[in-house]
């Protein structure tokens, strides 16, 4: 039973440009397994729709000659664990959206979706803040692009305006070559949950030295997060477990987990070191680098 | 005793039915014209409606009636599923209406809106505006039974109800003063919720000659036909409930939670059909719980190990209305008596406490679980103090064959305690790997743990246990099995026809079972509750079809000229019974019985069966679990349930049974809490996301053993095994993981969160 005021189905990117334009309060809906759910709890009663779903152009993962990865936001997460070009150049990526809820929702959930909620749990956002994923951004009458950093404005909200949608994620070639990287959800659950604390790790290593590392988490802050401090601090290391342990500790510098009844403080600042001493060892075990 | 049926695994009655979508569910039926219900819940825990403006929800299009407490006239009920007791002064506590003017937890029900379509229904709801004032709010149960507590009830200074006994030839404190170990602690556990797959679902009407019909997804058909009744001060027989094909119940349909307000909204509009459908978030808040409770346990032991003496005092956390009263953590005593009786002296005494949490009730096992959890903790708790083996701790203290409670005077015919222990030691690697993880450093451990329980099969002697049963044979010979007692997804059906066919001499296939259960059609049974069906309905079933088969043997004796003890039926034929000659089909003598033209009497049973004894089911859990140190996650490496329930009727339904107790009790160990706001006493987690009821990929390979011999009380030699799946893994895997740490985590449930704090608290993060 959902209180739905008006839908709109765009099957063009102009044409749902022009909807959303024409009606400003409306929202885009993609998979809707956030809106649905806000819709039927009462939260959004009476929303205007504007549909996307048949937008095909909106579903492609490209690469293009300077060997920049371009994901359509409509890439269902089952789509995103399953595409040849996702599996070369940033399984990881499709790894941490195989995380996300169960095979249903990951068979309708979007990349896009998942980056527009804002949630700072998005099992897919911390990863794309780790490949310095940039989002192109279209409204009628104008375009940007901007590092998703910039995107994400606080618990739930981001700096999307009004009539504006999010047609493309780009990640370029030096933000993914070179690099292995491994999500870590640490949820209660093995599926359908949320994480308690997610954490992204890339690690580009040349004869044992870090060469780069990137760490961000979900739910450790009011927005995904990347950990300055801990990277800063990384490269040009010799992996050990110790520097595994101290880059674990450092995060914590970069970090601001609350307590809530979710789970406290002092055991989110717990797993934000241990995910990441785990994932790093894990990753050297792995031989820490992947051709690219 | 020989069977040819029961013990067999026949094929479920209602399985192709299931998997092809054709079972017909509440939600599947309803009927033309029929409005829709929905109910207005308290956004307070504790207090009094000054007002309720119910105007602009009236004036909605669509809207035909809006219920308030002020605007319906009903008689306080009780909601219990428990057989009436003819004495008034243990008659369930009758505390509850329709609507209430007095919010006695979030999420109590305070209006009702009655609307063409579901849609008006919720939209109106946001349209009635309230004015509370508000009352102070009790969590828990000690809090809410302080001197000068407000109270929730009117009278009742929070206490639902109370017991205490003693039972040994010395005092407690003398008892333990000859001890040479005496042992004291705290244990706790939380509510959780049942979360059945169908929430709790109903649809009344009224038919054109005045009579009241509920169909309802209920355990209980029948005491939600009596209770209604008292409800609405309508005589019993003017009610008709029936119960379709149910998504579950665990015990939260051993109650009334939605009957008497559907039943009253059909009054207010004339008998128009009024469907009232609950929603996962409202099943969880307003339905029932497991009670939470905590325990104060105290131990005297010898140096040897036997116990000498053993105290309990344990709280138990009521919620907001009574429900089954007391009798929950009431029964909670003859649990921790029992299962290691006492050399000297045992005391026990239970609150029953009102406070401001959802209402507790019925929920799988009614209470064992969390005493399990308890006194398996403590047993183990003790062994690691004195040094022994929690093995030879419990061999030295359990109950034997022969025992006899004093407390109901039930006689221990069968007891497989000690299979299950030695087939759970093989099962483990038990020896081996209590020396092998004893001394563990790193962030992985791993340790192997057990827990015991016993589990009486039916409620006697505390309530009467009646069953009833009618068989009807058709003109092919085969048979109408119809019964009160309910096919609740459990296998009823199936079993129950099992025996039907055992005892008569007939195929399995020849037995008919009507799954919906329909008041007017039925026998009186009160349902499916405790883990009864088998043993208490099971003797009637035994009883009509034993009768039935006379009348068989009779009228074929008369046919085929041959004296009646020469005869036998088996497998659907009339055979002589000393070589096995089969002489004819049963249908033959069944068409006799119709159609004879100076004979006819058609072949019939219809019997109540008076229960008047009972038996207890034992059962064990080992487990095997790996501790991730720094985060707190627990997995779960092995885990054997193994149950001494006598005969098992279908080996292979049994084991889904077990299956599915054994994933509660994992839930139970380490996931599955209710959660409230202590600052508001709203509930945190009412939905299937934040209550964290495990999924496949957290449940583990789950193996399932059977032992014992044939109760020699039961008809067929069973004994319970509904709900005892449900209790010993908890403890089981608590146990695993104080082997594996050496931490003894006193509480439920076992989630990382909760761990990780015990960890901190013992030094090892």
């Amino acid at each position: 039973m959902y209180d739905i005021g008006k839908y709109q189905e765009a099957t063009t990117v102009e044409e749902a440009l022009r909807y959303l334009h024409d009606d400003p309060g409306s929202r885009i809906i993609a998979g809707g397994t956030d809106i649905l759910i806000n819709v039927r709890e009462g939260k959004d009663m009476g929303v205007h729709l504007v549909g996307i779903q048949r937008i095909n152009p909106l579903r492609k993962i490209i690469v293009n000659r300077e060997g920049t990865l371009s994901i359509g936001p409509l890439v269902t997460f089952t789509e995103l664990e399953e595409n040849e070009l996702i599996n070369k150049y940033v399984s990881y990526l499709g790894q941490a959206g195989g995380t996300m809820g169960g095979p249903q929702l990951r068979n309708i959930a979007t990349i896009g979706g998942n980056i527009c909620n804002g949630a700072t749990s998005a099992d897919s956002a911390s990863m794309l803040f780790c490949l310095n994923a940039r989002l192109h951004l279209r409204t009628k009458e104008s375009e940007r692009t901007i590092p998703i950093q910039d995107f994400y404005l606080g618990p739930g909200k981001v700096d999307l305006k009004s009539g504006e949608m999010l047609t493309e994620i780009l990640i370029d070639r030096i933000d993914y070559q070179g690099f292995a990287g491994k999500y870590t959800k640490f949820s209660q659950r093995k599926a359908l949950d949320i994480a308690t604390i997610g954490c992204s790790l890339m690690l580009k290593i040349r004869k044992n030295i870090i060469e780069d590392l990137r760490l961000a988490y979900g739910v450790a802050a009011p927005t995904p997060v990347r950990c300055c401090n801990a990277e800063q601090y990384a490269v040009g290391k010799m992996v050990t477990l110790e520097v595994a342990k101290t880059i674990g500790m450092k995060a914590l510098e970069d970090v601001s987990p609350r307590d809530s009844w979710r789970g406290s403080k002092a055991y989110r600042e717990q797993l934000i070191q241990e995910l990441a001493q785990r994932a790093v060892m894990e990753l050297l075990d792995q031989g820490g680098k992947k051709d690219a | 005793m020989e069977f040819r049926i029961v013990g067999e695994n026949v094929p479920r009655k209602d399985a192709v039915a299931k998997v092809t979508g054709k079972a017909r569910y509440t939600r599947d039926m309803g009927m033309p014209n029929m409005l829709y219900g929905k109910v207005l819940r308290s956004s307070i825990t504790h207090g009094r409606i000054k007002s309720m403006d119910i105007h602009k929800a009236e004036s909605l299009k669509g809207v035909v009636k809006v219920l308030t407490p002020f605007n319906t006239k009903c008689h306080n009920f009780p909601t219990a599923g428990h057989p009436y007791n003819l004495d008034p002064n243990h008659q369930d506590i009758a505390d509850r209406n329709v609507l209430t003017d007095w919010v006695r937890f979030y999420g109590d029900e305070i209006a009702a809106v009655i609307a063409e379509d579901e849609f008006s229904a919720k939209k109106a709801l946001k349209m009635i505006d309230v004015v509370y004032e508000e009352l102070p709010f009790y969590l828990d149960p000690e809090e809410a039974l302080k001197e000068g507590a407000t109270e929730i009830h009117e009278g009742s200074k929070n206490v639902v109800g109370h017991n205490r006994f003693t039972l040994g030839d010395i005092d407690i404190e003398e008892a333990f003063d000859q001890a040479d170990f005496v042992y004291e602690e705290v244990l706790e556990v939380k509510p959780v919720q049942h979360c059945q797959m169908e929430n709790q679902v109903a649809y009344a009407y009224v038919e054109g000659n005045g009579r009241l019909v509920v169909v309802t997804s209920t355990q209980i058909p029948h005491i939600v036909r009596r209770i209604l009744s008292s409800a609405l001060n309508m005589p019993v027989g003017n009610i008709r409930v029936i119960k379709p094909i149910i998504g579950g119940g665990f015990g939260n349909k051993q109650d009334l939670v939605l009957e008497p307000l559907v039943a009253m909204m059909t009054l207010a509009v004339n008998g128009r059909p009024v469907l009232l459908d609950m929603e996962r978030e409202e099943c969880i808040t307003s339905t029932r719980t497991r009670h939470g409770a905590r325990f104060y346990m105290k131990t005297g032991l010898r140096k040897d190990g036997r116990i000498i003496a053993k105290q309990l005092k344990v709280y138990g956390n009521g919620g907001a209305y009574a429900a089954h009263g007391h009798a929950v953590i009431g029964k909670m005593g003859g649990d921790f008596y029992r299962l290691y009786p006492a050399e000297k002296a045992v005391e026990y005494e239970s609150y029953t406490a009102y406070t401001n949490c959802s209402v507790a009730g019925a929920m799988r096992a009614y209470g064992t679980p969390q005493i399990t959890f308890a006194f398996e903790a403590h047993m183990d708790n003790i062994a690691l103090e004195m040094d022994i083996d929690p093995l030879v701790l419990r061999e030295k203290n359990m109950v034997q064959k022969g025992f006899v409670d004093q407390l109901t005077g039930v006689p221990i015919l069968t007891c497989g305690l000690p299979e299950i222990i030695s087939k759970g030691k093989e099962y483990i690697d038990w020896d081996k790997k209590r020396k092998q993880y004893s001394a563990q450093t790193g962030d992985k451990r791993r340790g192997v743990g057990f827990a015991l329980f016993g589990y009486r099969t039916s409620t006697y002697p505390v309530c009467l246990e009646i069953g009833g049963a009618r068989i009807v044979m058709n003109q092919d010979g085969s048979v109408q099995l119809q019964m009160g007692a309910t096919e609740i997804g459990q296998g009823a059906a199936t079993v129950f026809s099992q025996m039907a066919a055992e005892t008569i001499g007939i195929p399995y296939e020849m037995v008919h079972f009507e799954e919906f259960t329909d008041t007017d059609v039925v026998p009186f049974d009160p349902g499916a509750y405790a883990s009864r069906q088998c043993y208490v309905s099971g003797k009637a079933v035994r009883k009509a079809a034993t009768e039935v088969r006379e009348k068989i043997l009779k009228r074929a004796s008369g046919m085929l000229k041959i004296q009646q003890f020469a005869l036998d039926v088996q497998d659907g034929n009339i055979i002589r019974a000393d070589n096995g000659e089969v002489l004819c089909h049963v249908g033959k003598i069944a068409l006799d019985a119709f159609y004879n033209r100076t004979d006819a009497d058609t072949i019939t049973a219809d019997v109540t069966e008076v229960s008047d004894t009972n038996c207890i089911a034992f059962g064990g859990c080992v487990a095997e679990v790996e501790v991730d140190i720094p985060t707190g996650r627990v997995e779960i490496m092995k885990v054997l349930n193994i149950h001494d329930s006598g005969k098992i009727i279908n080996p292979v339904l049994a084991e889904g049974q077990v299956h599915g107790g054994m994933s509660m009790g994992l839930g139970y160990a380490l996931s599955e809490v209710m959660l409230y706001n202590e600052k508001t006493g709203a509930p945190r987690n009412n939905n299937l996301l934040d209550y964290k009821l495990p999924t496949l990929m957290d449940t583990p390979r789950l193996d399932v053993l059977f032992v014992g011999e044939n109760d020699p009380t039961a008809p067929y030699g069973n004994k319970a095994l509904g709900e005892p799946p449900a209790v010993p893994s908890a403890p089981a895997i608590r146990n695993a993981i104080l082997h594996a740490t050496g931490v003894k985590v006193n509480k439920l449930p076992m989630n990382p969160q909760t761990l990780f704090e015990y960890f901190c608290a013992a030094g090892l993060i």
